[in-house]
């Protein structure tokens, strides 16, 4: 009954007075953060993370803090989705097919309630699902040695870039300009390089201000781009009630949407999206042509909901256990981690069981308060998207700026933090996905020690790096995992990249 | 079609200048097998590589926005370097002011609101961070207070 004393641990941690505050804090701000248009998981999470950093919060907490907002978030995207049609970020695009349509058929109410309740519904399985099988994963990745690791870096870059983009050679690139900029600044062996001579290079470039600038400031120049046209609620939300008989309905639905985004949510570089498309595609083919999918069904709305929170809960479990985020969120949740000088992977869990145990109980927690929010308390959302772009973005702007000042106090880090937003505007102009970016800057130093020791050990034999069937597994997965969506394509046609 | 061209001649480019930085890597002497250079080395071919495919097979045009709005974005960009230099010297208040003020005036074009939004949040963020964040910002410069 490992688990139970675990648990008892994690509860002991999470249910201090100050940890709870946290906790529903993070869930309220991550509600707002998801639903309103422009503001998704990644970017709100990344321009708290300097924030949290200047407040000395302790490991544990500004974890509980920093994860409550990312389920949030997921919970709060799908408001923006069913009354405006605007998904609030990516992962909540695929209930705009249902949602909205349910709205306006005068359903907006029961659509809110259902969908919270799905997303309640797939967060707790995945939270529970993360529960049991984080530490067997652990135990696994104790058998990593060197070589296992280099393979499960290639692996995450691989699947990532193979499913965020439609085109394998900007995600290549992608992942190269992230690793390139890892390389700049002091390596493990103390010599300096690539630094031009410049001495703000030597500590090489803080990945915080890379995550802030390619997302945050760079959706800020799209908004200046659009002129921040967003279209107004046109569907009427009356008195909220519970539709009981609709979740009563949708309970298979929910339940195997939250096994599918379970699944998709653990893949390395999978990410929420994927577990909402999976979700709601094969809810569609189950229901056939008579499930009325695309005009209103309450399972349409229930599918991709459960389906990206299940994710998102499994998209920590690589995270936590590996160090290799699952997705664009995660990759920030893993900066959070290092920045507290945490390192994830197996050793976190017999190190520092208070700090994973902890999460898993105030993530618990958080799903209960997230329930309690977007249930009855989900008219208090609904005023927030009324906030206007002219005022919403440039405060984006000043807390970024703000957040990294109190960082370093350094000007160059805030004109860095300009020149990636400019990078990332240009990036996401030219359908090239920045997620690949984050990981290669958070991961490079990692990947290139794990090769240098790898060969360290080997004496320089490059064949050590295929000398575990575990190292060969990963290998394949990783060329799979970035060949096959070329041929996928065809039949997993994604509406847009994938940017959770 | 031009655009990735052109996107993927500059990343070639720029791979080719980071093997050449690359090379110039000085080893320490705690050498190993794989030294400083290999990786970053490794790095650039895979973008040099992965560049020529996308000059050779570029996907369709992105939608540009018009000369005019790559002028407000420039000016954006401007306005933000400014901000950046002008933190430290001038006090938080009333660059913050200024730069939110012109994000906001370029995002809906109306000068009232633009003024309100940007004081609004200068000051409302000013209070929020100072105080119920107790992050060490200066509200004005030095040489007012003192």
């Amino acid at each position: 009954m490992d688990i139970m004393s675990n648990l008892a641990l994690g509860f002991s941690i999470a249910l201090s007075p100050y940890t709870l505050m946290l906790a529903v804090a993070g869930c309220f701000l991550g509600t707002i953060i998801g639903a309103l248009p422009g503001l998704g998981p990644s970017n709100g999470v990344a321009i708290l993370i300097p924030i949290t950093f200047t407040l000395g919060l302790d490991a544990t907490s500004a974890l509980v803090l920093m994860t409550s907002v990312y389920y949030g978030a997921m919970y709060g995207g799908r408001i923006s989705s069913i009354l405006l049609n605007i998904p609030g970020d990516e992962p909540a695009l695929m209930t705009t097919l249902d949602g909205y349509p349910m709205a306006k058929a005068g359903r907006a109410g029961d659509a809110l309630v259902l969908s919270g309740f799905a997303s309640f519904y797939g967060a707790l399985f995945a939270t529970i699902g993360l529960m049991f099988l984080a530490p067997l994963l652990s135990r696994v990745a104790y058998q990593f040695g060197q070589a296992e690791y280099f393979a499960l870096y290639l692996l995450a870059f691989c699947t990532l870039g193979g499913m965020a983009s439609n085109n394998q050679a900007k995600s290549a690139i992608a992942a190269c300009i992230g690793l390139g900029i890892a390389m700049i600044g002091y390596d493990s062996r103390g010599m300096p390089r690539l630094t031009g001579g410049n001495l703000h290079l030597f500590d090489g470039i803080d990945f915080l201000v890379a995550i802030v600038g390619l997302f945050a400031i760079a959706e800020v120049f799209f908004f200046i781009e659009s002129h921040g046209k967003k279209s107004s609620i046109g569907v009427k939300l009356d008195k909220v009630r519970i539709p009981w008989k609709d979740i009563y309905a949708t309970r298979w639905t929910m339940f195997r949407s939250s096994v599918v985004g379970f699944i998709a949510g653990i893949l390395p570089g999978a990410g929420a999206s994927l577990g909402s498309f999976l979700a709601y595609m094969s809810e569609k083919s189950i229901a056939g042509k008579d499930g009325g999918f695309g005009k209103g069904a309450i399972k349409g709305v229930a599918a991709p909901e459960a389906g990206n929170n299940a994710a998102a809960g499994g998209a920590l479990v690589p995270m936590l256990t590996l160090g290799v985020p699952g997705s664009g969120t995660t990759a920030v949740l893993l900066a959070l981690l290092m920045t507290l000088n945490i390192t994830p992977g197996p050793t976190l869990f017999t190190d520092r069981p208070e700090v994973v145990w902890g999460l898993i109980a105030s993530l618990l927690i958080a799903n209960f308060v997230l329930l309690l929010m977007n249930v009855p308390m989900v008219k208090i959302f609904v005023k927030v998207l009324m906030v206007p772009p002219w005022i919403l973005l440039p405060g984006v702007t000043m807390v970024s700026f703000v957040g990294i000042y109190s960082l370093s106090g350094s000007y160059f880090d805030l004109l860095l933090m300009v020149g990636f937003g400019v990078l990332g505007y240009v990036l996401r102009k030219l359908d090239i996905p920045t997620v690949p970016v984050i990981l290669g800057i958070l991961l490079g130093g990692h990947m290139e020690d794990a090769l240098r020791n790898a060969m360290v050990i080997s004496g320089g034999d490059f064949m050590y790096l295929f000398s575990s069937p575990i190292a060969i597994g990963l290998w394949i997965a990783a060329i799979v995992g970035f060949v096959a969506p070329m041929f996928l394509r065809r039949f997993l046609k994604k509406p847009q990249a994938v940017t959770d | 079609m031009a655009s990735d061209r052109i996107f993927g001649l500059v990343v070639a480019v720029v791979a080719l200048a980071y093997i050449a930085g690359a090379t110039q890597i000085q080893t320490s002497f705690l050498s190993d097998p794989v030294g400083p250079k290999t990786f970053p080395i490794m790095i650039g071919t895979v973008a040099a590589l992965a560049a020529t495919f996308m000059v050779l097979k570029p996907d369709p045009e992105p939608n540009w926005p018009v000369l005019r709005t790559f002028g407000a974005l420039f000016f954006a960009v401007v306005v933000l370097v400014l901000y950046a230099f002008s933190l430290k010297p001038m006090g938080f208040i009333i660059p913050t002011a200024i730069t939110a003020a012109v994000l906001s005036y370029q995002i809906k074009p109306q000068f009232a609101k633009a003024a309100l939004s940007g004081v609004g949040l200068s000051i409302g963020l000013f209070i929020l961070f100072k105080f119920a964040l107790d992050l060490g910002l200066i509200g004005f410069p030095k040489s007012w207070t003192s």
